[in-house]
């Protein structure tokens, strides 16, 4: 059960979606969900599915991989299409109780989980593509004007790399434990609520142990190599934009472009 | 004799589907009797863990069929849950799972799983503190207190309290030092003999298995390729080197001899034995 958590899951590859400069790929993020909120109707949603549908095919990733991580996320987009349907006001079809269900409201809840599931399609595909430490570079390397503002950006970017790295590890750790606790005939899958819960002390307990011991040793292995934060500090890898960085953000753009014109026009 | 474990055909692949598919173990046939002490043996990634997994129903076969004592272990949940009380499995690193706040209760998780009487737990619990070599004071520590070599006996411990029929242990010596290896191996030994259970030892080291168990299997590349005892496995030296194992020290002394032209047999695998036949060589005169 916990090996359907893919948020954050790298998978490698030589793809023109993999070589992207991370930095591209986060500010083509950011375009691709700001024209996702200025799309209207089916032909700016098309758009955007349609670039989609090539990122996807250029990244090699496939579908499959696409739409199982969106399996968690199912019962948010359920929740936000029912909400849409019965509470958006118009011209209603059918009516009970205290809820009336309209045509603009279906008509809502169909564009609604279109953009949830793009927005989340076009996020995965960015870190699929993407190492997380690549991701988190690209990250420090945008934010790092605030760095003027004397916001701690270096640390924060490793927080998030050290969070990110160490996802798959305790998901793995938590897995290990989980079986070594089946195999003395720990339930997890059956009773209540509350029984499930109890039932999850053995298992958290080592999982919170493993977790202190490794922070404590991460920080002896940092402190050993001399980390003392951001200062001063210089990159193994340095980031430099491509030629091919600039034609897709281009692309991108134009896409966005598009996009919001068709938007404000209401198609 | 009636098998009581016997796996067909056994196939497993993580992440079926993915960028990364693996076929851990693939088409295994393996059957172990009632009271066998069985090694198996591999280098890392040749999928024991995998294998082993399966014993109990942990891991769910791709393909194949797991049996205990005849039965299907995937029938139905139930039977799933009841066999991993039938086959007992010790992780490798096994310390990492304790969680109770007194090793008492920790090593009685399994027998209350069970669903046993209170007296029966308590003598369950101290007849496995006392295999493993836990003393009674020790009973009422944190586990958290103990050093990992004691950590690790408290595990054992706990799959032990099962009374499992066939207990299997994931390298249960991996990062120990020399004494701490040899004095669990010697537990286990004594446990094996105290109970007349089934024991499958996972292991890295020739060493360890040959001296303790009276088969050995050989995983390589998720496939078993040699299954057999001591004897037969190690006078495979030549396919065991080629995959990477090697043959135990006394071994590779008693094949050097052997090739000397000393009639001594190239498959000897305990120190005991090359001495009585070093001795018979002299004309039984004892050491010099
Ligand atoms: N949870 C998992 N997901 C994906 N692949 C895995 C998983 N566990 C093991 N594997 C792969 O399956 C193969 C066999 O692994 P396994 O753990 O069974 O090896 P092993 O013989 O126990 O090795 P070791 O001696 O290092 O413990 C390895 O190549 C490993 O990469
Ligand atoms: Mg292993």
């Amino acid at each position: 059960m916990l090996k359907d958590i893919t948020l954050g899951q790298y998978f490698p590859g030589n793809t023109l979606a993999h070589r992207l400069d991370p930095r591209t790929k986060l500010m083509m993020v950011v375009l691709y969900i700001v024209a996702l909120f200025c799309a209207k109707g089916f032909l700016s949603y098309g758009l955007m599915a349609l670039f989609l549908l090539l990122c996807v095919r250029i990244s090699k990733v496939g579908f499959r991989a696409l739409v199982r991580g969106m399996k968690p996320l199912i019962l948010i987009l359920i929740f936000t299409a029912v909400l849409n349907m019965f509470y958006t006001p118009g011209r209603a079809i059918a009516s009970f109780w205290v809820f009336t269900l309209t045509v603009e409201g279906v008509w809502a809840a169909v564009f609604m989980v279109i953009r949830i599931a793009l927005l989340i399609m076009g996020t995965f595909l960015m870190t699929y593509t993407t190492s997380p430490i690549a991701l988190t570079d690209a990250i420090e390397n945008l934010l790092g004007p605030l760095k003027r503002l004397r916001v701690p950006v270096h640390e924060l970017a490793m927080m998030m790399s050290i969070a990110l790295r160490f996802i798959p590890t305790l998901i793995e750790e938590a897995d290990k434990i989980m079986s070594a606790q089946k195999a003395r005939g720990a339930d997890f899958e059956t009773g209540n609520l509350l029984r499930r819960a109890k039932a999850m002390a053995p298992v958290l307990v080592p999982l919170f142990i493993s977790a202190f011991r490794r922070a404590d040793e991460l920080a002896t292995a940092m402190e050993c190599r001399c980390y003392h934060g951001g200062e001063g500090r210089t990159k193994l890898h340095v980031l430099r934009y491509q030629k091919r960085d600039l034609f897709c953000l281009v692309t991108m753009a134009l896409v966005m472009i598009g996009a919001v014109i068709l938007g404000s026009l209401g198609y | 004799m009636e098998p009581i474990l016997t796996v067909e055909n056994l196939t497993h692949t993580y992440s079926a589907g993915t960028p990364f598919e693996r076929s851990a173990i693939r088409g295994i046939d393996f059957a172990v009797g009632p009271g066998e002490f069985v090694g198996v043996i591999g280098h890392t990634g040749s999928g024991k863990s995998t294998f082993i997994q399966h014993l109990n129903g942990l891991l769910k076969p791709t393909a194949g069929r797991v049996c205990f004592r005849g039965q299907d272990i995937w029938t139905s949940p139930r039977i799933t849950h009841e066999t991993r009380f039938h086959v007992g499995l010790v992780f490798q690193y096994p310390e990492y799972q304790l969680f109770e706040e007194t090793v008492y209760q920790d090593v009685a998780f399994g027998p209350k799983n069970m669903g046993l009487a209170q007296e029966e737990i308590d003598r369950r619990v101290r007849e496995a503190a006392g295999f493993v070599g836990l003393r009674e004071e020790w009973l009422d520590k944190s586990p958290f207190e103990l050093s990992g070599g004691q950590k690790r006996r408290v595990a054992i411990a706990g799959v032990l309290a099962m009374e499992p029929e066939v207990l299997i242990l994931d390298e249960p010596t991996a990062g120990l030092d020399p004494a701490g290896c040899e004095s669990i191996l010697a537990e286990l030994r004594q446990y094996h003999r105290a109970k007349g259970n089934t024991v499958l030892l996972v292991s890295h080291s020739m060493e360890e298995v040959a001296c303790h168990a009276g088969r050995i299997v050989v995983l390589d590349n998720a496939r078993i390729v040699m299954d057999g005892t001591p004897r037969e496995v190690f006078s495979r030296a030549k396919e065991l080197e080629a995959i990477g194992l090697g043959v135990p020290e006394i071994t590779r002394v008693a094949m050097r001899l052997h090739e000397a032209g000393l009639a001594v047999d190239p498959a000897t695998y305990t120190l005991e034995a090359l001495r009585t036949q070093l001795l018979s060589l002299r004309g039984g005169r004892g050491p010099c």
